[in-house]
This record gives structure tokens, C-alpha cells and sequence, in this order.
């Protein structure tokens, strides 16, 4: 329907030792954000494969939003130097797939920067909702 | 004993996996030593209403090779199956799509207007395409539909027992499938489990002979034209996009072995694998030119690093786009 409020389904991979911890820190200062995410917990974001992406695509999600320490202070020293690569060369597949490749989106967000994750959370959630539900929906 | 009863059905093929299965050579004639060929259309005059005459479950086995992608393609497998014991998607296109299943990145209007209006050695002012119904002097002549939403795979249609693949697959592999099912006519072997993938269990790179690094990287990408490829070195390490990683074995390497060529992916996803080209983007995407100096990094270099390659769906899905977890290209609506 037309004039039906679009309510975004965001899914949040962020890593356990910067990511994870900001969003924690982002929940405890009771800082205001849209509620349409759900976060997946992964031991580094180097751990997100990218399958996980495309399988939670192909399930409809309307967008996905990976979550990592900033370069040079990855727990592991290196898993989002491969994070980095995935990402961007995924979208430019998403774009061929004719995907929005702002849907998928990769930021780097540290234990203390709970503002920030508050910050690219809500700005993703006003993109994904301006962009509508994924054409993946019901396919 | 009655003879082996064996039906070679087909959907969208080129006919490789046809000649493959008489290249088995001599073997051919042990085979129709115990085994009627009761239904193949490439090698004898044979139609639907033959097979829809026989009792259900009459054939043996089935090898339906080919991509389905024509209402009548369905239209086979789906009889095929209904006549026959086993079910076995033969080759790529059956099994993974194949090359036709490329075509999942366009529609049937796009198709259309390709091959009957813009190639240069087509003329067709008036735009005249295949109809699925039209009236000539007074008969109504009929054509099977081509799929608007794409390939499928034979899985999509019917339930199959086993899988083969390859592009085409290779003369051992076939072998092998034929082992099994003669042994188990003739009481001496079990039939391997349901949905058996019949090749490696193992991805690719074992079987390749290639030396290869722990810690490789890929510097630059090269197309394999470009440069002069060492056959000795892994053809990662050399910038050249091999398949391999994320491939399943069963081939023996064959490309790469035999022809100094990267592989391609005909052999489908291995069995850990969700989807074949996610898993080869994370391969190749992770050994992409990480230096010592990586802070310094800009995302614009790595932006350019990325975009070496060009067509990344056509070269990781290259066999496999409907099997693939997006299974077709979709378009975004305008906001
Ligand atoms: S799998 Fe390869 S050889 Fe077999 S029909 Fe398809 S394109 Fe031809
Ligand atoms: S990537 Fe290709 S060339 Fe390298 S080891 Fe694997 S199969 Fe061999
Ligand atoms: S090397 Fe790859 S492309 Fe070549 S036959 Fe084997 S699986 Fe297919
Ligand atoms: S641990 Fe946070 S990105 Fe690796």
C-alpha cells in the first residue's frame, strides 16, 4: 500500500571488541534510536562472509549495515583489511544484481564511540527507509 | 536380468553432455550390452507422446542435461521424472544453471529485442517474435513459452537423486555414475545416498598441482591473455581469477592442469559453500593486494583495487547464477 508507513527490516553485523562494545555503549547512555535493527554479534567483522550478506539479501532484508573496529585497531590486526575489500566489491555485485548498493554499507565504529553508532545507524535507517522495501521482498 | 532401461532428456543444452556420454567410447557398447537407451531425442526420432505411453517408473535412470528454461523443458522433466526410478541432473546447466543461466541478469523482452531485433545480421523492421500461439491459413500453430522469470534449475521442477557436474562433465565422472548404477541392477552395491553430488567432496585447489603460498596476494588482476601464465605458480598469486577455492573438485584441475587456464567454476559450489560466487568474492576479495603500509591505505585506492574486476556476477557466478542466492538480477523502484 501506497500510504502504508514503510517500516525498514536493518540488519547490524558488529564486531565483539570495538563495534559490539560501541553500540552497548550507544544503549547505555540511553541514546535515542530508530528501532528497526538487529544486531548479530561476530568475533571480528572479518568473520562476516560475505554469503552472510547475500543469504540475508536473499531472505529479504532491506539493508545491512557491517560494523568493525577502525583500521589499525583490529583485535586480530588484519580482518578488516579484508572487511574493506569484501564490502565495496560486493556492492559493485549488488549493483550488477540491480541493487541499490547503498543497502549494504560498512563503517568503522570503536568501543568508545557510542554517538557514532547512534549516529550511522540512524542516517542508514533514514537511507534504507527513503529507498524503500528491497526488491528481494517476496521473491 | 532385463535390461537397464536409460532415458537422455533434455532442456536447454548445446549437446555437449550428450556427446560426453557417447565419448565414454568402448564403454558405449558394454553399456548397450546391458542397457536400452529407451529415450534420448538427440539420437533418435522419439516424442512426448512415446514416453507418456510407457508405465510410470519404467525407466531406470534419467540423465536430463540442459538448462530449464522453456515451458516445454519443464514440461520433459517433469514426465521424465514421473517415468523414471532415478533422476539425475546432468551437467552444469541442469544442475547449477550453466552458461544459459547467465541470462537471469536480463528478461525476456530484453532477450527478444537482443536476438530478433539488434543483432547486426538481424532484419526485422516490424519487430516479429516468437509467439506462443499464432493462426496460419487456418491452424492454429503453438510454441513453448520461454520463462520471463528466468532460468531454473531442475531441482526448481522436479526432485532429483543426483547431481553431475561439470561443463560437460568428464568421461570418469560419468563413469563413475554408471559403476554405481550397473552394480546396483545387478544386486551387487547400494544406490549412494539421495541428493549425492557425484565428484569431489573436496574443493578444487587439492587436485590443482600448482605450487601455492600460505600468505599469497594478489598484486594486480590480469585477464589471461595478458600475461604469460607460469605453470607452475598458482594462478591467484599471478593476479589471474581462479575459481579453484571455491569450486568442488572432481574434474582432476582439469583447465588448469591440462590447458594452463584458470578454472572457471563449472564443477558448482563445494559442499560448505552457501553460494559459489560469495565465497570466491571473499577469496579473492581478501588476498587483494594487502601490503605492510595498509593505514596508509586510502577506500579510493581500495575502491580502484575492487574495480579491477570488471563483471564480478558473470566471472563468480559464471556457471551458477539460478543456483545462486539471489538467483536473479531484480529491479530497484525509483524514489
Ligand atoms: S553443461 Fe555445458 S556441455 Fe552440458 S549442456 Fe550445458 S553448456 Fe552444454
Ligand atoms: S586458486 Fe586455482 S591455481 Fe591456485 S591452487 Fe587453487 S585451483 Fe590451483
Ligand atoms: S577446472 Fe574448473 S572450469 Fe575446468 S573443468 Fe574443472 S571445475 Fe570446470
Ligand atoms: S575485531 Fe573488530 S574488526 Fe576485527
Amino acid at each position: 500500500m501506497a500510504d502504508e508507513k514503510f517500516e525498514p527490516n536493518i540488519l547490524v553485523f558488529c564486531c565483539n571488541w570495538c563495534s559490539y562494545a560501541g553500540a552497548d555503549l550507544a544503549g547505555v547512555s540511553r541514546l535515542q534510536m530508530p528501532p528497526h535493527f538487529r544486531v548479530i554479534r561476530t568475533m571480528c567483522s572479518g568473520r562476516v562472509d560475505p554469503e552472510f550478506i547475500l543469504h540475508a539479501f536473499s531472505k529479504g532484508i532491506d539493508g545491512v549495515l557491517v560494523a568493525g573496529c577502525h583500521v589499525g585497531d583490529c583485535h586480530y590486526i588484519g580482518g578488516n583489511y579484508r572487511t574493506r575489500r569484501r564490502v565495496p566489491l560486493l556492492k559493485n555485485m549488488l549493483k550488477q544484481f540491480g541493487m541499490d548498493s547503498e543497502r549494504l554499507k560498512l563503517d568503522w565504529v570503536s568501543a568508545a564511540e557510542g554517538d557514532k553508532f547512534q549516529k550511522v545507524i540512524t542516517e542508514f535507517t533514514e537511507k534504507i527507509t527513503e529507498l524503500g522495501p528491497s526488491p528481494y521482498r517476496a521473491k | 536380468m532385463d535390461k537397464l532401461k536409460i532415458a537422455i532428456a533434455r532442456g536447454a543444452t548445446c549437446s555437449g553432455c550428450e556427446i560426453e556420454f557417447v565419448d565414454i567410447n568402448e564403454r558405449l557398447l558394454d553399456v548397450l550390452g546391458i542397457a536400452d537407451i529407451v529415450y534420448a531425442p538427440t539420437l533418435m526420432d522419439i516424442k512426448h507422446k512415446d514416453v507418456e505411453a510407457m508405465p510410470d517408473k519404467s525407466i531406470d535412470i534419467c540423465l536430463y542435461n540442459g538448462a530449464v528454461r522453456l515451458e516445454e523443458s519443464e514440461y520433459e522433466a517433469k514426465l521424465l521424472a514421473k517415468k523414471s526410478k532415478i533422476m539425475v541432473a546432468f551437467g552444469s546447466c541442469a544442475y547449477t544453471g550453466g552458461i544459459p543461466g547467465l541470462a537471469n541478469i536480463t528478461n525476456r523482452q530484453k532477450i527478444f529485442e537482443t536476438v530478433y531485433r539488434d543483432t547486426a545480421s538481424t532484419e526485422n523492421p516490424d519487430f516479429v517474435v516468437p509467439q506462443t500461439k499464432c493462426e496460419v491459413s487456418g491452424y492454429e500453430l503453438t510454441l513453448p513459452e520461454l520463462f520471463d522469470e528466468g532460468v531454473k534449475l531442475l531441482d526448481d521442477v522436479v526432485e532429483v537423486d543426483y547431481y553431475l557436474p561439470g561443463c560437460p562433465p568428464l568421461v570418469g565422472q560419468i563413469n563413475t555414475l554408471l559403476d554405481v548404477v550397473i552394480n546396483w541392477v545387478g544386486g551387487k552395491g547400494e544406490l549412494p545416498p539421495k541428493g549425492t553430488v557425484i565428484a569431489s567432496s573436496k574443493t578444487l585447489c587439492e587436485e590443482c598441482n600448482r605450487e601455492k603460498k600460505e600468505n599469497m596476494r594478489i598484486q594486480k588482476i590480469y585477464r589471461p591473455h595478458e600475461i604469460e601464465i607460469d605453470p607452475e605458480k598458482c594462478l591467484m598469486e599471478q593476479g589471474i581469477i581462479c575459481l579453484g577455492p571455491a569450486t568442488r573438485g572432481g574434474c582432476g584441475a582439469k583447465c588448469i592442469n591440462d590447458g594452463n587456464m584458470p578454472c572457471r567454476g563449472c564443477g558448482g559450489p563445494t559442499a560448505a559453500v552457501l553460494d559459489q560466487g560469495g565465497s570466491i568474492l571473499s577469496a579473492i576479495a581478501s588476498v587483494l593486494n594487502i601490503t605492510d603500509s595498509e593505514s596508509t591505505v586510502t577506500d579510493e585506492e581500495i575502491e580502484k583495487m575492487v574495480s579491477q574486476i570488471v563483471d564480478p556476477l558473470g566471472t563468480f557466478y559464471r556457471f551458477g547464477l539460478p543456483a545462486s542466492l539471489l538467483k536473479r538480477k531484480v529491479t530497484e523502484k525509483v524514489v
